[in-house]
């Protein structure tokens, strides 16, 4: 009884290893293209090459997308964290007209298609006669993700115990000295969380800066455009290089969050405030 | 300065010693919810004061608003001739053992220890010894690198009060500090946390709801119900004198009297003794240790004796407790009184037994509009504390 | 126990900028819908409802709008299909390879959106690696062309897009779920089936529904997977949307349609947030 309570249906286990293999299938099958000296497609894979790769780091394109990309996902990183943070504790801890409407409009991005927002900035900067360029993708970037600052920082702070900050004050710090003292290390794991998620997603954007593309590609866009021509095993090869160091961030975070012990689940707290009652 | 009427005792009964904290009539609302209603106070220099009272009393509210995390929504508080209450946290020196000790989980006991020190710039070296003596102080000088998360919880305990005292504050203030320890380790704590009050000299406030904790430790107790002050006094003058029915079923037992009052004389029931009380309905307190049985000295001495009152009455019920037992009984009119007397055996019979009372033991009390505590017509006994 | 300085200082800075960059971006949006483009080809401000009317009367508009939600539908339904059991599984038969199997989950998300649609089209196309394995264990003849450019090739990469989402919130809500009710219901002579119907499904419907919604919202507005896979009849609402602000120039109807967008998915949002309060007894 207590075996078959716990191993479950076997259909269960089925499904289970069902849904992984279509998780993984394509990005398996992504990678091993990479190396297939016939091009994308054709079965069996044959050939093993590294040319893909060869030809892929001598495509300055490529790279300057990949540079400006870098630029994009660090700058919007900072932005969203600037701002990002003090909504956090805006909405923990301060009173104001108009609160509850402001961590919606907050989180929206979160969950709205990328479309809106982009388009939305989009009439913005022409209002404004802001010329499209990098800068703007950054502006939108920043913006969209503060959500992500915003509930992972949220989430961390509904966590920590206040008693912590007035102890703190009690011993003569100030306010600035026990934000930099006492709140900052313990929101370390959210922040760097926050942080890792912010920028893996805007190295990955592409619904808003679609809309808000200068003269400049980011990698995606630049995908983009090769996607509209054809399939080339370059874009293989790029991609799997870009999943590795995905793959490196998620180590990363995993060792951080072991270290500490008891930490939140990258990501997690986002998909629940903005699925959950939260939003 | 506004001091408060009655009951409350508000002036200091620790004699020679000067007023180092003034409270004065400071009052919190949360919204409607009135927490706080006209809280006035002198806390000596020096003196131990325990802020007594149920959940909800307030009394916590009180100890952060003397540490600056909540505002009073009127009143005052003033230190040393100065006003305390319009300074942030950051600028009194007082300091707080918190509830839950509040340790900062990043640092270890010594950076915990050292963090009010090194805030304030001390040099490295005074930063380093006054640690080092502070842990020695509360005997953790072997922990100084752990995390706090690797500690136990008495020790996080000493730590706490550790990273308080360090910095020398003007005044402690200590939310229910012990609440999270056992039983035994509670007890010694009680102890050492007295002597070390003694020997650093600080004016510690302690806030909980025991009051066998309060009574144990404390040269003042205010006792703090529904936001307001009940009474303020030293432990045994509110035992033995307790101002109101409250205050007397919430410190101890006791037996609440419903008396008549006629020419000098009270009547309970079957039981009658001298008052100087006028006419009229009264309330009397008489706590169940100052019942005794009758010894035969007593019954064949002086019975003309007004201030010593006999009485007969059933045995109904016995409750061991090791060194005393409680005893219920009910006296020939019907009323209901319980006695603390020293373990012995007692006849199991229906035969009445004979006891006796001091007038002087009847202790006039107000009545507490109740709420919390019912008081049955008959006498009754409050369960207060353990 | 923050002074008022600490609170203004927290709460400024990131008011002022959510107003610039959401708030005053949505505002221009509503405007921008009922402003029209002139013969010259510039935006004329006269306000009038000329966009909305056209969207009402031109059958392509609303009948593009029903097949996006249809196709949203269906991703929403085969995400459920395939994110709950999987959640399932995870919550209450993995023992101790729980966290391994969750970062399994986790993993495919960190991998870029469009590298995923990618995949897909390399693993459809005509030419692509399904149809050369078909034909090579000489299961056809000759390529299937219904694979890629089809609604079903958009439905499917969605589906593989969106199922870590559906199932992060279903996961956290069954493991929200204390471990003795499940116990308790076994005690009370619940067979594994009656508790999970009893017990077990009805504590998660607030992490279905925030699933569902995440899924069927965002399908609803993806506009590059139709692109890339979807052809003809694979076009969405989206996509018509980008025409307008592109080839088509015009600016004024495509924000009417993005403010229908906008309208559906936050009433979606709204009413998907009042079903979970019902269902959420914590």
């Amino acid at each position: 009884m207590k075996r078959a309570l716990h191993q479950g249906p076997r259909w269960l286990t089925a499904h289970a290893l069902a849904v992984f293999a279509f998780l993984y299938l394509p990005i398996a099958i992504l990678i091993l293209y990479s190396f297939n000296g016939q091009g994308v497609g054709g079965f069996p894979p044959s050939d093993l090459t590294l040319n893909w790769y060869r030809i892929l780091f001598s495509d300055a394109a490529i790279w300057d997308s990949v540079l400006n990309s870098l630029l994009v996902a660090a700058t919007a990183m900072l932005i969203a964290l600037l701002f990002g943070i003090p909504a956090a504790l805006a909405l923990d801890r301060a009173q104001f007209p108009g609160k509850a409407a402001f961590r919606r409009l907050v989180l929206l991005p979160l969950i709205l298609p990328g479309i809106i927002t982009g388009l939305s900035l989009l009439m913005l900067f022409r209002v404004a006669e802001v010329k499209l360029s990098l800068v703007t993708i950054v502006l939108g970037h920043g913006t969209a993700l503060i959500s992500v600052a915003t509930t992972e920082v949220f989430a961390g702070l509904q966590k920590l115990n206040r008693a912590q900050e007035e102890a703190s004050l009690d011993l003569g710090a100030t306010y600035w000295q026990t934000f930099w003292r006492i709140t900052v290390p313990n929101l370390k794991l959210s922040i760097i969380g926050a942080a890792l998620l912010i920028f893996t997603l805007s190295m990955d954007e592409i619904a808003v800066s679609f809309f808000l593309i200068g003269r400049d590609n980011t990698l995606p866009l630049e995908i983009w455009g090769r996607l509209r021509r054809g399939i080339t095993p370059e874009i293989n090869a790029i991609s799997t290089i870009i999943f590795m160091f995905s793959l490196i961030a998620i180590v990363f975070w995993y060792r951080l969050r072991t270290r500490a012990e008891v930490t939140p689940e990258i990501g997690a707290e986002l998909v629940e405030t903005a699925g959950g009652s939260g939003f | 300065m506004a001091t408060k009427s009655e009951p409350a005792v508000a002036t200091s009964s620790h004699p020679g010693a000067a007023s180092l904290v003034s409270i004065r009539s400071v009052a919190k609302h949360f919204g409607k919810n009135i927490v706080l209603r006209d809280i006035s106070l002198e806390i000596a220099e020096g003196e131990f004061l325990t802020i007594l009272g149920e959940s909800g009393s307030g009394k916590t509210t009180l100890l952060r608003i003397l540490a600056g995390f909540e505002h009073s929504t009127s009143g005052e508080v003033w230190m040393q001739g100065e006003r305390l209450d319009t300074e942030p946290p950051y600028r009194r020196r007082v300091n707080t053992v918190f509830q839950h000790y509040a340790l900062f989980p990043h640092m270890t006991v010594e950076q915990n220890v050292g963090y009010g020190l090194a805030i304030a710039k001390r040099p490295a070296a005074e930063i380093q010894s006054r640690v080092a003596e502070a842990l020695a102080k509360v005997k953790m000088s072997a922990c100084a690198k752990s995390k706090p998360s690797k500690i136990s919880g008495g020790q996080q305990q000493r730590i706490a009060l550790a990273r308080a005292l360090v910095n020398r504050p003007r005044l402690l203030l200590l939310d229910e500090p012990l609440s999270a320890l056992d039983a035994n380790l509670r007890r010694q704590m009680q102890v050492e946390l007295k002597a070390l009050q003694r020997e650093v000299g600080i004016t510690f406030i302690f806030v909980t709801h025991d009051q066998d904790e309060a009574m144990v430790m404390s040269d003042r107790i205010a006792l703090l119900r529904s936001g307001e002050l009940e009474q303020v006094a030293s432990p045994r003058e509110i035992y033995n004198r307790p101002a109101t029915s409250y205050t007397a079923q919430f410190i101890g037992h006791t037996n609440l009297l419903h008396a008549e009052v006629r020419q000098g004389t009270a009547t309970c029931s079957a039981l009658k003794w001298p008052t100087s009380l006028p006419d009229g309905a009264a309330l009397f307190s008489l706590r169940p240790e100052c019942i005794r049985p009758a010894t035969a000295a007593s019954a064949t001495g002086s019975p003309g004796n007004a201030a010593t009152v006999r009485f007969r009455a059933k045995l109904r019920d016995q409750a061991f407790h090791g060194a005393t037992e409680l005893l219920r009984v009910e006296s020939d009119g019907g009323l209901i009184l319980t006695i603390r007397t020293a373990s012995r055996d007692l006849p199991n019979s229906e035969a009445p037994l004979e006891f006796e009372i001091s007038a002087a033991d009847a202790i006039p009390v107000r009545a507490s509009n109740s709420n919390s505590s019912s008081s049955s017509h008959s006498g009754s006994q409050s369960e207060g504390g353990v | 126990m923050f002074s008022r300085t600490y609170r203004t200082a927290i709460t400024v800075p990131p008011l002022v900028w959510v107003a610039v960059f959401l708030l005053v971006p949505y505002l221009l949006m509503f405007c921008y819908s009922f402003w029209s483009v002139s013969e010259s080809g510039t935006i004329a401000h006269s306000w009038n409802l000329d966009n909305y009317h056209e969207l009402l009367t031109k059958p392509v508009y609303w009948q593009t709008l029903l097949r996006s939600m249809w196709i949203a539908a269906r991703v929403m339904f085969f995400s459920m299909l395939l994110g709950y059991p999987l959640a399932y599984f995870l919550s209450f038969h993995a023992g101790g390879r729980k966290d391994l199997y969750y970062q399994l989950v986790i993993i495919p998300l960190w991998v870029s959106y469009l590298v995923r649609a990618y995949a897909w089209k390399t693993i459809l196309g005509t030419d692509g690696v399904l149809n050369t394995l078909l034909q090579y264990v000489h299961l056809t003849s000759h390529p299937l062309d219904f694979l890629l450019y089809s609604p079903f090739a958009v439905v499917l990469t969605l589906t593989h897009i969106y199922t870590p989402f559906t199932f992060l919130p279903i996961y956290a809500s069954l493991e929200h779920i204390p471990h003795n009710l499940v116990e308790a219901s076994h005690d009370l002579g619940a067979t594994p089936a009656q508790t999970f119907w009893r017990v077990i499904f009805p504590l998660s419907i607030p992490g279905v529904l925030a699933g569902a919604t995440f899924a069927f919202v965002l399908s609803l507005g993806d506009f590059l997977a139709p692109l890339l896979l979807g052809g003809p009849s694979g076009i969405m609402i989206s996509n018509i949307v980008v025409s307008l602000f592109g080839a088509a120039y015009n600016w004024p109807l495509g924000a009417a349609i993005s403010l229908c967008m906008l309208a559906l998915v936050l009433g979606l949002i709204f009413f998907s947030e009042r079903l979970e309060k019902k269902w959420s007894f914590s």
